[in-house]
């Protein structure tokens, strides 16, 4: 039952993602050649959201479900793994037009191409695992 | 309930995506979809050889709650709130894509040409499907996150790391949508 609520937030994103088109590999393509203002508009209304909410919660202390002080990690300082693993993703999401969140909410869909996308991202996500000590981080 | 087949306003979309990251952030945890990736690989009791997936991955159930969660959700939004007018594209784009040999929308989510029912049958497709997710999967956990992780929590919170990973996404993404795509497309 814990996880009730978690399911309820994760349907109304993948509604809101799937209603906006961010999980369309058109509108992906269509972004990167600086086509529509509509995913910068939906990334940017998102941070401008995230921005003013996070900035409220730090103001105002506020408390989470449980009553406990809210305490955002912030990331840890670097540079290589930043630029060269951020490149990385985007070759892939270009390629594929597809990020984490819209792979699993088309497989939900039923696209079963998605499904080798999903593979694929399991099996990079291995490959980091394997020879993360060897890369510059 | 027509506004619902529509599609929708980025403003709409943007500020509730923002609204899903502060009701987890509410929750007592984080917005980031890539994480649950990692999860899936440790599941299979792979931590026992490769360290970088012997972690606690049962505390983030709650994370793959959110993703079955999304799944339902697009089942939904895809069968039973779509109408064809939706992924109006520029026409331009819908132009180039065609002398790419990419079929137009139409209404639909994804193109036939990767995502149709025939995608198992050229080697070509199955591979780039492979590769893309590949890319995906390495990138956003080597970057430490992905859209979700960087783009809208890390610059939620200000953070230069997410800024760095942001630009990285785009000129990755740039790089592929104008020198590699259209070579492999053809």
């Amino acid at each position: 039952m814990k996880l009730l609520k978690y399911i309820l937030v994760g349907f109304v994103f993948g509604i809101v993602l799937t209603k906006a088109e961010a999980v369309s590999w058109y509108r992906i393509y269509e972004m990167f050649h600086f086509q529509s203002f509509h995913m910068y508009g939906i990334i940017m209304t998102a941070i401008v959201t995230g921005v003013i909410g996070v900035f409220l919660i730090k103001k105002l202390n506020l408390k989470d479900i449980n009553g406990n002080p809210i305490y955002i990690m912030p990331k840890e300082q670097g540079n290589t793994r930043y630029w060269i693993g951020g490149i990385i993703f985007g070759l892939g999401w270009a390629m594929i037009g597809a990020c984490p969140g819209p792979i699993f909410i088309m497989i939900g869909a039923g696209f079963m191409a998605m499904g080798v996308v999903l593979i694929g991202a399991l099996f990079g996500t291995f490959l980091y695992g394997l020879i993360k000590n060897k890369l510059p981080h | 309930m027509e506004f619902l087949s529509h599609t929708w306003h980025w403003s709409i979309a943007g500020f509730l995506i923002g609204l899903v990251m502060l009701v987890l952030i509410y929750f007592g945890n984080h917005f980031g979809m890539s994480s649950n990736l990692r999860s899936l690989c440790s599941m299979t009791g792979i931590g026992k050889r490769i360290s970088f997936f012997d972690w606690d991955w049962k505390s983030q159930r709650w994370n793959l709650a959110v993703v079955f969660g999304a799944m339902i959700g697009g089942f939904v939004a895809v069968h039973f709130l779509s109408s064809p007018s939706n992924v109006a594209l520029n026409p331009k784009t819908i132009e180039e894509l065609n002398s790419l040999g990419v079929d137009a929308p139409n209404g639909k989510f994804l193109p036939d040409y990767f995502f149709g029912k025939d995608f198992y049958k050229s080697p070509k497709v199955l591979g780039m499907l492979f590769f893309g997710g590949l890319l995906v999967g390495f990138g956003s956990r080597y970057a430490g996150g992905c859209t979700s992780g960087h783009a809208i929590s890390g610059l939620s919170n200000l953070q230069l790391p997410s800024l760095k990973a942001v630009i990285g996404f785009f000129i990755g993404g740039l790089v592929m949508t104008y020198f590699i795509l259209p070579y492999f497309l053809n």
